[in-house]
């Protein structure tokens, strides 16, 4: 199996965390910072920083169409604090969009300033426990019915995921715990096994030249 | 007690956190809540609210203390990105007043004048972040100890003259290079020598790096400028003077941000450099009377 490519946004903020924690495990990863850098990426990472700067940058460097194109292609996403808000079909408190590709709305600096950001334990989707680090982060409002909540801090979602899109308000980046960028990879890992099989279903029919359903659907390896 | 250490151990992370979050941003000097709005819609990844920029302060002579809290409030009001302001050196109630005001990082900054020559502000026992100024690895280790949870070069504010922040960055670079190639028994000595304390010596010594986000700042006037800080090492920028005295803030404020994000793209910074009107007219740092450099060590 070939390595796994991840493209990270880099036009601001803390991509470099991510950076690492990715490479930890195996990763490659290319800082996005102008079109030609998105470049057979099996992974997307929008990280935090200040939304109102990335949006502004993304579309400004002309990576905005190429970026929602990925994201809208299945490419696995994984959106943390100002990504969530990138994501975001709507921000309450705000009347920007940026991707719009996840159907969820949310509230930007839902707890306030500084002194208002925390630390808490919350219990992630099968993950179980996890230390979660909120730093002026945004929550979830409202989410499409489709949109599955991955946790929940004081009665507001924090964590979603929805078809390839993984987004949380907190940051997995800052800390040691690397699960949640695990199973980011998981999601790609499925992902590439989907269109391999795609590929493979694709040549033996033209191989065969005839009737799909006589071809093997299973991936070889 | 232990639920105290788990509280303040988290406000580090936090405070150290934002700072992350600020990286590979510009943060902007601004007097008026016009002026942040222009700064925001520009792109900037923080706002210092100031009465006087550096330069003006610089003109204005006299003791320069913080800004009147109803100004930085409504600069506050004005803007969604985090909002900065400055006190006075070792000035812990000026501090005091701007956590009170729920600001969202402090600034003791140089560029006031001192309130105490031999003693900074006790930044730990505050839930508010603190950034400092440094020159070397020494003031930049003693800033840390005392709680700063970010730190920037000192520059010289208020000139337009980015030399001084290119002496200190690369001095801080050497010198973190030179404390990493120690051999450990080395490290009690020379910790000792830049007056630290003993294990941040040794987390520089160990990651080769410090423990906090380093932004660069003093004398940062144009895109090119910026790219030059980065490619240097610095982590993010501040503009103090360099925008809001210049012929046209928004589209220079607008093309620093990004040549800080693009700083090794030539292509680019060349093309964000073209029709800025004029600079900051600034004077040289070595024509000036008032070293804001030297207070604070």
């Amino acid at each position: 199996m070939t390595t796994i490519r991840i493209g990270i946004l880099a036009v601001q903020g803390a991509f470099v965390e991510h950076e690492r924690m990715l490479r930890a495990l195996g990763c490659e990863c290319v800082e996005l910072r102008k079109p030609s850098d998105i470049d057979r990426v099996d992974g997307l990472v929008l990280p935090g920083g200040e939304s109102s700067v990335q949006g502004m940058l993304v579309r400004q460097l002309g990576l905005f169409e190429p970026l929602r194109r990925e994201i809208v292609r299945g490419t696995p996403v994984l959106a943390t604090c100002a990504g969530m808000i990138l994501l975001a079909e709507k921000i309450r408190n705000d009347p920007r969009v940026y991707f719009g590709t996840l159907p969820i709305e949310v509230d930007r600096n839902a707890y306030g300033r500084q002194l208002a950001s925390f630390r808490k334990t919350a219990r992630f989707d099968r993950l179980g426990d996890f230390e979660t680090i909120f730093i002026r982060a945004p929550r979830v409002v409202k989410k499409g019915d489709d949109v599955r909540t991955l946790a929940v801090v004081d009665d507001a979602i924090v964590a979603v995921a929805f078809r390839n899109q993984l987004a949380m308000a907190f940051h997995p980046e800052l800390g040691r715990d690397d699960r949640i960028h695990r199973r980011f990879i998981s999601l790609i890992n499925a992902r590439r096994d989907a269109l391999n099989l795609e590929r493979q279903k694709r040549d033996a029919a033209e191989n065969g030249g005839g009737d799909e359903n006589n071809a093997d659907p299973r991936p070889l390896s | 007690m232990s639920d105290e250490r788990t509280e303040s151990d988290a406000r580090i992370e936090l405070n150290r956190g934002l700072a992350q979050m600020l990286k590979g941003g510009v943060v902007m000097d601004v007097t008026t809540p016009e002026q942040a709005r222009i700064a925001e819609a520009a792109g900037a990844c923080a706002v210092m609210a100031l009465e006087r920029v550096p330069a003006d302060i610089r003109a204005a002579g006299g003791v320069a203390r913080m800004s009147d809290p109803k100004t930085i409030r409504d600069i506050q009001n004005a803007v969604s990105i985090p909002v900065m302001a400055k006190c006075r050196i070792g000035h812990f109630v000026e501090a005091q007043i701007l956590e009170a005001i729920d600001i969202d990082y402090i600034d003791e900054s140089e560029v006031l004048s001192p309130a105490d020559d031999v003693y900074h502000v006790d930044k730990r026992r505050f839930r508010v972040p603190f950034v400092c100024g440094a020159r070397d690895l020494g003031e930049a280790l003693r800033r840390i100890n005392e709680g700063a949870s970010m730190l920037r070069t000192k520059g010289e504010p208020g000139t337009g003259d980015v030399v001084q922040a290119v002496r200190h960055l690369r001095k801080l670079n050497s010198q973190i290079a030179t404390l990493a190639s120690l051999r450990n028994d080395e490290l009690f000595e020379e910790a000792k020598k830049l007056a630290v304390p003993f294990e941040l010596a040794r987390y520089v010594h160990d990651n080769r790096k410090l423990p906090v986000v380093n932004f660069a700042a003093g004398g940062v006037a144009t895109p090119a400028d910026a790219a030059l800080m980065m490619q240097l090492g610095a982590e993010g920028i501040f503009v103090g003077s360099g925008v809001f005295k210049s012929g046209d803030p928004a589209k220079r404020a607008n093309a620093i941000v990004q040549a800080t994000t693009n700083y090794y793209d030539a292509k680019l910074v060349a093309k964000l450099s073209e029709d800025l009107g004029p600079a900051m007219v600034g004077i040289n740092a070595d024509e000036i009377k008032l070293i804001m450099e030297e207070r604070g060590l």
